[in-house]
């Protein structure tokens, strides 16, 4: 039984729809401020993640070390390094450009195969088959004094391989 | 009599109630078990207020009197009643794994195998914890399979349907979660390619994957975020959307009944709630709770070594029910695996209920015994045509080089491919063989479960290293 009450002392129409609309607008704006506090309290993280990294360069050997056409894990700086056929060096990320999975070298095939959707990739980290939309990416390379020098900051993306890529001696 | 009658009821049963208070109020009386409602509350005792008030609990998820007609067990296979005991177990055993569980990522694994090893029925709690879950994904596909060949999502029944497809989103979701929590190598690298795939979403995806990782890598944030999904923040939604799912199904008067076709129309005769439909449910419920406790005892969940971020397992599969989805990864452009399809299908689900005429005669199986058949052959087709695709996929992949496979190839034709094949069907099922949209429709639902469950099942048993088929 739902009975009008105080039907008489009813503020005008006008009056009601204010005040109606005030408190719509004092909750979108409770929102808004839940919204803002949650997102900074997620945004507060992002740094969270990173690994300590002490050192970005990473050294992973004398070039004599390497022979030509092999490629060598260098499990510190989480990449391989890949001695291409004429000799220049090319290092590359372990993970894999599809989904993120961690891509082992297969001796035998002489290519990447990722365990997950079957991506392979060859020496130059170049995508044999599918799904991997793109090659492995890469970590600039530098030769010191006949060390190989391996700046793991940031990967970079490629659309192909190209010569220029590979460090030389 | 009856306006003191109906005080005593709570006052949503009397809105169901009123259409049918002039048949039932005679009989309301008389109903066993509703007996303590012919008397004042003043008058009854302390054990039966208590004895009417977990009534009168009951009576609020459920009407006090049910269609004779839907008590039968093969109309719904009691799926709807497993589903909420298996949730039921999962809040239980949540509990008492909450209490050892340690969201860290140094410490998650090492609880765990305290968890195991040294807390009393510790692995047995954890198992009957995974086997509800997986159970649930199972008994919740069925459920609205069986919504969808008894035709209960017309008119009067689109919201629930709407929300069942949301509640089956947050239970995928609740288990990927909890299969991510353990910290071992099934975790790691589950959380590495379903986080990947994110970053596959258009113009969002980046902001999405740096969102649920907690930053640009994996690590301590991800976890937590991982964990706060999956003890706070889905158990929450999904408690609030299955009382409102319970309570719609209430509102379109219980289950789907069958439509009389003469002119008299005569409903089926309504029987009291309690005990009939309540010992019903419990005898379901209690006959499955047993069942899980049995199998938990004899099958242990699967615990891989500690997460290791430098080698990926060999093969990585992802957990069983989204073993369909990797299947498409492994033939599709992953934007398209990723984001277009599964967007579309949801998309399709969505919709279908609000396209007229789509929903089948209610409470009838397939609708009629020639929908029975149009099923049985889709099933049949949809079988040997999922299986010709992904052989012959298999060898396009193996000889095609990368250059053939790109955007177009593996993306916008299969897109568009499988549309016309969908829509062609579709022309000749209704306008060549003169079926119902609705049985049309159905066997497109069939279609889509069949192609998913044919692909989940060779994703678990007939693909080995490096994803590979092989045969088990």
């Amino acid at each position: 039984m739902v009975e009008n009450r105080n039907n008489d002392t009813t503020p005008g129409p006008n009056r009601r729809q204010f005040l109606n609309r005030l408190w719509a607008f004092f909750g979108v704006v409770a929102l808004a401020e839940f919204g803002w506090l949650g997102l900074s309290f997620l945004n507060s993280r992002k740094e969270r993640n990173k690994p300590v990294k002490t050192e970005s360069i990473v050294t992973a050997g004398a070039v004599e070390q390497f022979t030509p056409a092999t490629v060598t894990a260098v499990p510190l700086g989480q990449f391989y390094l890949a001695c291409l056929a004429d000799g220049s060096f090319l290092a590359l990320s372990r993970t894999c450009t599809h989904l993120g999975c961690s891509v082992p070298w297969d001796e035998e095939k002489n290519q990447f195969v990722c365990p997950c959707h079957g991506s392979t990739f060859n020496l130059t980290g170049e995508v044999l088959t599918a799904p991997a939309p793109r090659p492995l990416d890469t970590y600039p390379v530098r030769i010191e004094d006949g060390i190989v020098k391996v700046d793991t900051s940031a990967p970079q993306k490629r659309a192909r391989f190209e010569t220029s890529q590979a460090t030389r001696i | 009599m009856k306006s003191a009658l109906f005080a005593r009821l709570p006052s949503d049963v009397i809105i169901v109630l009123n259409p049918l208070c002039a048949k039932l109020s005679s009989k309301l009386l008389i109903i066993q078990g509703l007996s303590t409602y012919t008397r004042p509350w003043n008058e009854l005792s302390f054990m039966q207020k208590s004895r009417r008030s977990i009534t009168d609990l009951i009576l609020h998820l459920h009407p006090p009197t049910v269609p004779e007609e839907t008590l039968r067990f093969n109309l719904s296979w009691g799926l709807g009643g497993m589903a909420v005991m298996l949730v039921g177990l999962l809040f239980l055993t949540g509990i008492l794994l909450l209490l050892v569980y340690q969201p860290s990522t140094d410490q998650a694994y090492t609880s765990i195998l305290i968890l195991t090893r040294e807390v009393p029925f510790g692995l047995w709690v954890r198992n009957i914890h995974h086997w509800s879950a997986n159970l649930l994904v199972v008994v919740a596909v069925l459920h609205l399979l069986r919504v969808v060949l008894t035709g209960a999502f017309g008119p009067g029944r689109r919201l629930n349907w709407v929300i069942g497809l949301f509640l089956l989103f947050l239970l995928l979701s609740s288990n990927f979660t909890g299969y991510l929590l353990p910290w071992d190598q099934l975790a790691y690298w589950a959380v590495t390619i379903c986080t990947s795939m994110l970053g596959y979403i258009p113009f969002c995806g980046q902001w999405l994957q740096e969102l649920f990782r907690g930053g640009a890598e994996i690590g301590p944030a991800t976890l937590a975020n991982f964990f706060v999904l999956h003890v706070a923040f889905i158990p929450g939604t999904l408690f609030i959307l299955l009382l409102w799912h319970f309570w719609l199904v209430r509102r379109a008067g219980g289950l789907v009944q069958i439509k009389k076709n003469d002119l008299q129309g005569i409903p089926s005769p309504r029987v009291s709630t309690v005990p009939n439909l309540v010992m019903r449910e419990a005898a379901v419920g209690l006959a499955l709770v047993a069942f899980v406790l049995t199998l938990a005892i004899f099958w242990n969940t699967p615990l891989l070594e500690q997460a290791n971020p430098g080698m990926s397992p060999n093969p990585a599969k992802a957990p069983w029910y989204f073993m369909g989805f990797q299947e498409l990864l492994l033939h599709l452009h992953p934007v398209f695996a990723v984001f277009v399809w599964p967007l579309l299908g949801a998309a399709v689900f969505l919709c279908v209920p609000f396209w007229r005429e789509t929903d089948l005669p209610t409470g009838v199986w397939f609708g009629s015994g020639r929908g029975r058949t149009l099923a049985a052959w889709t099933t049949a087709i949809g079988v040997v045509a999922t299986l010709t695709l992904i052989l012959v996929d298999n060898l396009l992949l193996g000889s095609a080089t990368a250059m053939t496979n790109t955007f177009v190839t593996r993306g916008l034709l299969p897109t568009g491919f499988f549309a016309a094949l969908l829509v062609g069907l579709y022309w000749l099922l209704v306008k060549k063989l003169k079926y119902t949209r609705a049985e049309a429709v159905m066997a497109g639902i069939i279609l889509v479960l069949v192609v998913l469950t044919v692909c989940t099942v060779i994703g678990v048993w007939f693909r080995g290293p490096e994803m590979h088929l092989v045969w088990p």
